[in-house]
């Protein structure tokens, strides 16, 4: 398994290079955005108004922080990733119109992000569920914060981050889906499983 | 569940002063029973997002010992070195703070207990800033958010009936990850104890890895269908090294924790052993023609936290 240690912005070239399995730090912006920023931000291309960040070439991450303000500065307190499948129904056409390179959640996501990860050139990342104090300390500032009325979880969190990671990626530009894999294959033991509870199907 | 800690009270004529040594300083004081309800709910508030059940972190630690695939290793190390900052940096372990669900268990001789609902609800409020929680709460169909965790019937209170002059508080601060992955099936009654381990298994590879595995598996049997919902979540306040005092039911729970962690989702569904911690299973019997069952999932950052606090403003911290 190999190692990729990526800056923003990323290029094509570099997000199609990681296969499953691989382990991926970034460094530079990332940017947080969760169900309800997909959904505007899609609302906003759609009807041609402005969107306060670039996503290009950039990390987006599944998170709604907790911050605080001191002295008129945000400071992240927890930042652990939210369970990526309720992106799902926004993410393809995120990836295609907004075109981020690397995705960071946790538990994976479905076809449709699969295929727009191999026809756009994108990765998705797994950073460990719940760790949020690991993953805060690898964020060294917030410069920014936008749509905040969407409320704490859900606004925009504009995040300087340094090495963030370890990540694991779990769906590559390959079309390949690690979580995916995995679900299969529990699901073709299920039979043998079933067994050793003495239920026959 | 043995005290860990009693907090002495100094009784005067008009009031009474509690010395809560170990909590967080409130500085000389007057606590009426109201007052000394709300600090210590934000207490156990506070200790069940930071510091995790021994119960929990002892479950953690072994399967990090004895979790064979590399990948889940990862997974359970970085889980546990979360866990250690978390309590060193006394900061939540997990950016969702949950949704505030209380457990009272009011004795019968407490007297009354009316305030409850009221200082619990400030209890939130106070927390949401001090602790902080993530203000997670919002309107179910607009989604607006309060900002404070509150709303209608929000937190959610579930009361019982226990002994003595004391009342039991119990802070289930629930993520939405592991919730999310709840469900219920009214099963029949023919198809029985089969149709249970088929339900649980089927859930358990549905969920894969969006619950933050590994978890631990709250089962509900029986009642009707809020009960047997009702029932799961309850089960998952009971330590997972505490098996169902029933040896049937406790072997059930022994059974599919074993066939759940045959499935190879492992720590955050990336692959291994430790899919789950413990399954828990609570019953109650039910109408002959009807087999509810209620699934309700925890992720591996369980958090719960219990203080009993009697009438004369002795505060005893159960977790």
């Amino acid at each position: 398994m190999a190692t990729f240690r990526f800056r923003t912005p990323v290029s094509e070239t570099d997000a199609r290079k990681p296969n499953i399995g691989d382990t991926v730090y970034v460094s530079g912006i990332m940017i947080t955005a969760r169900d309800q920023a997909h959904r505007r931000a899609l609302e906003h291309v759609r009807t041609g108004k402005p969107i306060p960040v670039s996503f290009e070439g950039g990390a987006i991450f599944h998170c709604g922080p907790i911050a605080v303000k001191e002295k008129e500065k945000w400071r992240i307190v927890a930042a652990g990733p939210t369970t990526s499948t309720r992106m799902e129904a926004y993410e393809a056409e995120f990836v295609e119109k907004l075109k981020p390179r690397i995705i960071v959640g946790k538990a994976g996501m479905g076809a449709k992000t699969a295929e727009a990860a191999k026809r756009f050139g994108a990765v998705y990342c797994d950073f460990t569920g719940g760790a949020a104090v690991l993953a805060s300390q690898r964020i060294r500032a917030v410069k920014g914060v936008e749509w905040y009325d969407l409320g704490m979880p859900e606004a925009l969190w504009i995040l300087e981050v340094e090495e963030f990671g370890p990540m694991t990626v779990t769906i590559d530009s390959r079309g390949k889906n690690l979580h995916d894999i995995i679900q299969r294959s529990a699901q073709d033991r299920l039979t043998e499983i079933l067994k050793t509870l003495g239920v026959s199907q | 569940m043995s005290p860990l800690k009693s907090y002495h009270v100094v009784r005067t004529k008009s009031c009474i002063y509690a010395g809560l040594r170990g909590l967080r300083p409130h500085g000389g004081f007057l606590l009426g029973i109201e007052k000394t309800v709300e600090k210590t709910a934000v207490e156990i508030l506070r200790r069940a997002v930071i510091y995790l059940p021994k119960d929990v972190k002892e479950a953690l630690n072994n399967a990090y010992e004895k979790e064979t695939s590399e990948a889940g290793k990862t997974q359970l190390k970085a889980i546990l070195d979360n866990i250690n900052l978390g309590e060193s940096g006394k900061t939540p372990i997990c950016q969702d703070t949950g949704i505030v669900l209380f457990y009272v268990t009011v004795g019968k001789d407490f007297g009354d207990f009316s305030f409850i609902p009221e200082v619990l609800l400030a209890a939130v409020r106070t927390a949401t800033v001090e602790v902080p929680l993530r203000p997670n709460a919002v309107h179910p169909l607009t989604r607006k958010n309060s900002g404070d965790n509150t709303g209608t019937n929000m937190p959610y209170i579930n009361w019982d009936i226990g002994d003595g002059d004391n009342i039991e508080l119990t802070a289930m601060p629930k993520g939405a990850g592991s919730e999310n992955m709840s469900s219920f099936a009214m099963l029949t009654p023919a198809e029985g104890v089969s149709a249970l381990k088929r339900f649980v298994i089927d859930q358990v590879i549905r969920a894969g890895a969006q619950p933050c595995p590994p978890t631990i598996v709250g089962v509900g049997v029986g009642g009707s269908a809020d009960i047997a919902l009702k029932l799961a979540k309850k089960a998952l306040l009971r330590p997972i090294n505490a098996r169902h005092p029933e040896p049937e039911i406790a072997d059930l729970e022994r059974a599919l924790l074993s066939a759940i962690n045959m499935t190879g989702i492992g720590p955050m569904g990336l692959g291994g052993t430790f899919t789950s911690l413990g399954v828990n299973i609570e019953y109650a019997h039910c109408h002959t023609a009807s087999l509810p069952v209620g699934l309700n999932m925890q992720c591996w950052a369980a958090r719960r936290a219990t203080a009993r606090i009697h009438r004369d403003g002795t505060v005893e911290m159960m977790s």
